[in-house]
């Protein structure tokens, strides 16, 4: 692929064009949630899908995440393939009962006869000055449930070509697009396929250190690298891509590499998706490690409004680099 | 056996008394002091004038976004005048006017509007709760709010504020419910204000009115002109009597109309036509109510420009007022103060953590 038929899109666009695409290819695929329609979606990501596809296919619905999500696990069972529109995690937690007591467990309780074919899309994510019930990072969380695929794309490819993927899937997948993201702007062929979503990602390769991250926290963690770098430490960045089921193959061999392991993750420490991680490293990697694994997360308290307190409040570039440089000086 | 007609007990009642030029029903008119008149003129002007300002503030990137009232003052009024300071209001996000009214200050809402939680005050002698962000959430917590009160035998009534949009969640549905089955003390207020964001009200329901919504839970509804004030108050004061005699709920929806943006962060020409809200700018509940006062007596062209002076005023020394206030709050390690009672050790070392980040932030690379 050379670059003159590379298309610059920004995140928005390849959700949207990601969208599109499936809407052409499957007429069972259709678009719903609140405000998706002449509004656009709260985030833009639908902006003009109503115009080409109708009132039919893109659907705005009442106000009514339980309601929309709910119909939305009806139409998959009746042979649709649905993509759901929650706003923001912030608001799936009030279908949080169709998503975790009924969507996922349906195949389960059906005893085999029923898959539900579901795709349900949220922004997630801080640091957009929106306060504590706009703010929550519960994509890790939403990992710790069997029966549902938990996807988190980092990368304008990865936006694009998970859709597709997760609509292929016979499950109930869940995407969450961290809000912070929707303005990036990365390089497409046009004709891109889908992607696999089983798979982490090293995203930059080092020798001293790992640093395992996803989602907007992938970016810091590269920016942090790239400071590094300069200081003669080379960090290894891995982009998980996928919190369930997590690729751990990939982080395992990055530690056995680098012998050391840093989590970067915008949700809180406490029963994560980073004490998983480090868990799994501990269980695995245990006598590959010459320094104990570190965790950089948010502080555990409801995401502070003003700007500055943000900030403090969420892993930064700065705090990773220190941080890493603090574990590299430390010898097994 | 035949098919017989129901005989439901509700009967839904549409109440209009001062119409769009302000002229009145007199049969209709509430018997309201001219001081309760003019203190409900007051409110209404300064949670007008208010909006405007906030608007100014957030376009100059003095304020963070927040959700305009403008049009809505009558509906929040009429209603929130009938509670004695010791009982619930229980607001959603857009009744600036009618936290005003219960006593927070014009100093706090543009403080927590800069991100600030030193901004989420209530009033001391006021029982209210602050806003609810999650759509539709607090109507549950007023239901709760009004059982306790009467398990433990108090007077205090709840009433509660939700839009439109928030009459399609559960949560209203669960709230109505629990409410009428438990008869408790809770005056239901919807403010349909014809939109929630880009999704108009025939979205929401296929019913003719939300107040018909009462039917179902077996307790009285009545849908109002939400821009007359007299109305609102008519139709409040027998919702909150009712409820303080032991009668348990009511529905009112008022019927009004957002006219601003849905939040500073919102454009509506993108999903509703410029003349639907030059309509709805016709049937202003303020200047409706200022002929009303004029007409009565009850306010003079006089009284009304020192008032307009006096409030824009009163609003200049609160924005000052914050502003000032704000240079010194906002120390990041206050951050865990909130989040238990106390602070348990686990987060006392975050704390330390991010203490120690701050003070040698400045040699750390970034
Ligand atoms: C549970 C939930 N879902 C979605 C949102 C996003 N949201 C905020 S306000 C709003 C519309 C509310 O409409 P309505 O209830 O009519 O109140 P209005 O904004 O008109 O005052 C939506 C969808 C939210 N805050 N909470
Ligand atoms: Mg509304």
């Amino acid at each position: 692929m050379t670059n003159d038929v590379m298309q610059k899109l920004t995140y928005r666009e390849a959700v949207r064009e990601a969208i599109r695409e499936a809407m052409k290819k499957d007429d069972r695929v259709f678009l719903m949630g609140e405000d998706v329609g002449r509004y656009g979606g709260c985030f833009a990501v639908s902006k003009g899908l109503l115009e080409d596809f109708g009132p039919t296919r893109i659907r705005d619905t009442p106000l009514s995440e339980s309601g929309f999500v709910g119909a939305g696990i009806g139409a998959a069972l009746g042979g649709m393939r649905p993509i759901v529109e929650v706003m923001t995690v912030n608001f799936s937690l009030l279908a949080a009962d169709q998503i975790i007591n009924n969507a996922a467990a349906y195949l389960h309780m059906s005893g085999g006869l029923f898959n539900v074919p579901i795709v349900i899309r949220m922004a997630t994510g801080g640091g957009r000055q929106l306060a504590a019930q706009h703010s929550r990072s519960l994509e890790g969380w939403y990992a710790h449930i069997p029966g549902i695929k938990v996807l988190s794309p980092a990368t304008v490819e990865d936006a694009r070509g998970m859709l597709w993927t997760a609509l292929e899937d016979p499950d109930p997948v869940l995407i969450f697009e961290n809000a912070g993201l929707y303005n990036m702007e990365g390089m497409l062929p046009p004709d891109i396929g889908p992607v696999d979503i089983d798979k982490a990602r090293i995203r930059r390769e080092g020798k001293d250190i790992s640093i395992i991250s996803y989602s907007a926290s992938l970016f810091k963690s590269l920016d942090a690298a790239e400071i590094l770098a300069k200081e003669g430490i080379e960090a290894e960045v891995i982009d998980l891509r996928t919190l369930r089921p997590l690729d751990e193959t990939t982080f395992l061999d990055s530690v056995a590499r680098t012998h050391r392991a840093l989590i970067v993750d915008e949700g809180w420490r406490s029963g994560s998706i980073s004490a998983e991680i480090s868990s799994r490293i501990m269980e695995s990697a245990f006598y590959e490690l010459d320094a104990p694994v570190e965790r950089l997360c948010s502080a555990e308290v409801p995401l502070p409004y003003a700007r500055h307190l943000e900030e403090a409040a969420l892993p930064q570039v700065n705090k990773i680099a220190a941080l890493v440089k603090k574990m590299v000086g430390t010898h097994g | 056996m035949p098919r017989t007609p129901i005989a439901l007990s509700e009967r839904i009642e549409y109440l209009a008394i001062l119409n769009e030029k302000g002229q009145l029903d007199a049969e209709l008119e509430p018997d309201i002091s001219g001081e309760m008149l003019l203190r409900l003129y007051r409110a209404m002007l300064v949670g007008r004038r208010f909006d405007e300002r906030l608007l100014d503030l957030q376009r100059q990137g003095r304020i963070g976004t927040f959700p305009p009232i403008k049009g809505q003052e009558a509906a929040q009024l009429g209603a929130v005048a009938h509670l004695r300071p010791g009982d619930w209001m229980v607001p959603s996000f857009r009744e600036t006017a009618a936290e005003l009214w219960r006593g927070r200050t014009l100093e706090s809402v543009i403080i927590c509007n800069n991100g600030f939680s030193e901004g989420a005050v209530i009033s001391p002698d006021h029982n209210d709760l602050p806003v609810s962000v999650p759509v539709g959430s607090q109507i549950l917590h007023a239901v709760g709010l009004g059982w306790a009160a009467r398990y433990r035998k108090k007077d205090d009534i709840v009433m509660t504020f939700f839009g439109d949009g928030a009459t399609s969640e559960g949560d209203f549905h669960e709230g109505m419910n629990f409410g009428a089955v438990f008869q408790v003390p809770v005056v239901f207020v919807c403010q349909n204000n014809q939109w929630a964001i880009s999704t108009p009200v025939a979205r929401q329901t296929r019913s003719a009115t939300i107040a018909q919504k009462a039917i179902a839970y077996g307790i009285p509804g009545i849908q109002v002109d939400g821009n007359d004030i007299l109305a609102v108050w008519a139709a409040a004061k027998e919702a909150t009597d009712r409820a303080r005699a032991g009668g348990g709920p009511t529905l009112i929806e008022c019927l009004t109309y957002r006219v601003m943006m849905h939040t500073t962060a919102d454009d509506p020409k993108r999903y509703r036509t410029e003349a639907e809200v030059e309509t709805w700018r016709g049937r202003d509940p303020l200047t409706r109510f200022q002929k009303y006062l004029l007409d009565k007596g009850v306010l003079s062209g006089h009284d009304q420009l020192e008032l307009d002076t006096e409030v824009l005023q009163e609003i200049q020394r609160a924005v000052d007022n914050a502003e000032k206030q704000m240079q010194i709050m906002g120390n990041p390690l206050d951050m865990f103060n909130h989040v238990y009672a106390e602070l348990p050790p686990y987060l006392a070392g975050q704390r330390e953590e991010l203490a120690r980040e701050l003070a040698t932030g400045k040699e750390v690379p970034s």
